[in-house]
């Protein structure tokens, strides 16, 4: 287990209050100016050693992010965007951050926007999180008050102004293109890329568009130095990461701990271990719902990083782990998380708006047991149809857990789904029986 | 997608009372000159706090003449948004996450619940008026589920006899207090904390 003075979040459980006198006691405002002293590059080579990798689900290396900002300060201003829109079913880790922790964040907002030359950081938090976007206006408003940020910010002669934007419940909005539309005022559909952010972002600006959890390690890495945070966990996964434990465990939780942990340690110990114990396991959503699933057999040697789940045809995404015992029904388990991609989807291209529906309706019938046998392939084919073929992951997204629940339970919906198309007599069910195949008279 | 439409009965005119202009020019200041389309979500925002927690079409044309911008993208920003409230939803709006995670620890008890108190169907308003229910994806609790949200708190860790008795009180005319309904604190693992132990009650 991670040692506690190895954890990066000490208040994660709002032990000691997240206002600034008791940020400032964590560690926290303490030697900002003498960090962006260091300049912009030695800031970003230590994110790059720390090999940080972003922390919303796609895991793409920040430091390498933060380099494709242009050098210099052209005529368009360039921007931060952190990125709090979480609503991938599984994860509450950026809400633990906004409400305990605001201090790590704006801190890190402004070492960030130092390092990319940005004046101006939008903070996107989901519309439901009103309350916790309310606490972090109020630690904002402190940080002005200290002169932490806005004019001169915090002494580093960097100018810095932070504003909150509320998103409206639109999932989609998690897309980091779809973000900056929504910044806009727009409708919540995804760009084209290229032209990517990093040059041609927010009002057609270089934008930096980071996760939550990302912006708010970078004070503590750069405090500690990169080699420490790569001293954790392991080559290319290193660092720590909080994990969302939900579903039928004992007490679920969010915890801290280090990349490449063993799934089976993070369930029986931090979180209780799974109701009626760990052989009533039937599967785990390793990161968030848009991460297919893994099997009870594979749990037992699992480790929970990003290379060795992409090694499982799965991924950590947001580290958002969902236990599913045997006492529920599993695919239907995955067709309400097909209901929620069909009333997610933004409506853009053709593939997602309507092969999320098909999906979500072949599956509530495979659950019921109505599906006749072909339909098994069919929305093994679906699912093809829209995995690769939209303008942003979201047909990935919304393909992959049912990818996922036909690799591993393929008997089990068989097993329950044995129509064949053809015989009417069965089942009265006009849309399973190739109609013009029936002998009229019979 | 989800499909939603304005309600029929819709008041002729809408306008901004004093403070929600003041709170309207403070946030189109956030933004940078040209592009106060920017604050159109804010804006929807303010509106339907000041009309009884939903949004009136009316509204809409007048928040497109305030930031200067074509009615329909701001028709077009109010129905893509699912919490912007199209019709009447009451002084007190229940939205129960059925997602997985939550649905596999028993929300659909929850619903069960609020058809029980409140109305048989979703966004249904109840018999007095004064509160109506719906079904809704993820509310990013997901370690505190089941839960629910009334207007802007969250009730967490939830069971059908609580949630009874928060509809209950909700009906009645009080506000409910947030927050775990289990007694446990935040996001920590409820008798079984491993980590952070020497700050614990610090």
């Amino acid at each position: 287990m991670l040692k506690d003075k190895d954890r990066i979040f000490q208040n994660l459980y709002n032990d000691l209050g997240s206002d600034i006198s008791s940020s400032q006691k964590r560690g926290d405002w303490v030697n900002t100016k003498e960090l962006t002293n260091k300049g912009r590059d030695w800031i970003i080579n230590e994110i790059k050693d720390s090999q940080l990798r972003g922390r919303g689900g796609a895991g793409f290396p920040t430091g390498l992010k933060w380099s494709f900002a242009p050098k210099e300060l052209g005529s368009r201003p360039h921007y931060l965007v952190i990125n709090g829109d979480e609503s991938e079913p599984g994860t509450c880790k950026d809400r633990d951050i906004l409400r305990f922790e605001p201090h790590k964040l704006i801190e890190g907002c402004l070492i960030a926007s130092y390092a990319v030359q940005a004046h101006v950081c939008y903070i996107y938090i989901r519309g439901e999180y009103f309350i916790d976007g309310q606490k972090l206006q109020a630690a904002i408003d402190e940080a002005y008050d200290k002169n932490l940020i806005g004019k001169n910010a915090a002494g580093t002669g960097w100018d810095l102004d932070i504003y909150i934007h509320y998103g409206a419940g639109a999932y989609i909005c998690g897309e980091e293109t779809a973000l900056l539309e929504s910044i806009e005022g727009k409708k919540g559909q995804p760009r084209l890329k290229p032209p990517f952010p990093a040059l041609i972002g927010l009002y057609g600006c270089p934008t930096i568009i980071n996760n939550v959890e990302t912006i708010a390690v970078v004070p503590t890495i750069l405090r500690r130095g990169g080699k420490w945070f790569a001293s954790l966990g392991r080559e290319k996964n290193t660092g720590t990461k909080i994990f969302c434990i939900s579903g039928n465990v004992n007490n679920p939780c969010n915890v801290e701990e280090e990349m490449n942990i063993p799934l089976k340690e993070l369930i029986e110990v931090h979180a209780g271990g799974v109701v009626g114990g760990w052989d009533n396991l039937q599967a785990v959503i390793p990161g968030g719902s848009s991460m297919p699933l893994i099997p009870k057999e594979k749990c037992e040697t699992l480790t929970m990083d990003f290379d060795s789940l992409m090694a499982e045809k799965s991924g950590l995404g947001t580290a958002g782990v969902v236990v599913i015992n045997k006492d529920q029904d599993i695919i239907k388990c995955m067709a309400r998380i097909a209901r929620f991609y069909k009333h997610e989807s933004c409506g853009q291209c053709t593939p997602c708006r309507e092969g999320s529906g098909w999906m979500w309706r072949m599956l509530e019938r495979m659950a019921k047991g109505e599906a006749s046998r072909d339909e098994i392939d069919m929305l093994g084919d679906v699912t093809n149809q829209i995995a690769g073929h939209t303008i942003c992951a979201f047909g990935e997204g919304s393909s992959w857990p049912v990818q996922g629940l036909l690799r591993h339970f393929s008997k089990e919906i068989k097993s329950r789904n044995k129509f064949d198309p053809i015989i009417k007599k069965q089942k009265d069910i006009p849309y399973l029986v190739d109609q013009h195949l029936l002998d009229k008279n019979a | 997608m989800s499909l939603r439409r304005p309600a029929k009965n819709q008041p002729e005119k809408f306008e901004f009372s004093r403070s929600s202009l003041e709170a309207a020019n403070q946030i189109i200041s956030k933004y940078p000159k040209d592009k106060q389309q920017s604050a159109v979500m804010a804006l929807l925002y303010i509106a339907q706090k000041q009309n009884d927690n939903w949004i009136p079409l009316a509204a809409m044309k007048y928040i497109a003449k305030i930031l200067d911008m074509p009615y329909i993208k701001v028709y077009e920003v109010a129905t893509f948004y699912t919490m912007y409230n199209l019709a009447p939803v009451g002084k007190y709006f229940v939205q129960v996450c059925t997602t997985t995670p939550c649905m596999i620890r028993g929300a659909y008890k929850l619903v069960e619940a609020c058809k029980e108190k409140i109305s048989e169907n979703e966004t249904e308003l109840s018999s007095d008026k004064s509160c109506s229910w719906m079904e809704v994806e993820c509310l990013g609790a997901c370690v505190n589920a089941p839960m629910m949200q009334i207007n802007d708190d969250y009730y967490e860790d939830l069971d059908k006899n609580k949630t009874l008795k928060i509809l209950d009180k909700i009906l009645s005319g009080e506000t409910p207090k947030p927050g775990s309904y289990r007694g446990r604190i935040n996001n920590e693992p409820e008798n079984n904390r491993k980590t952070l132990m020497d700050l614990k009650n610090a």
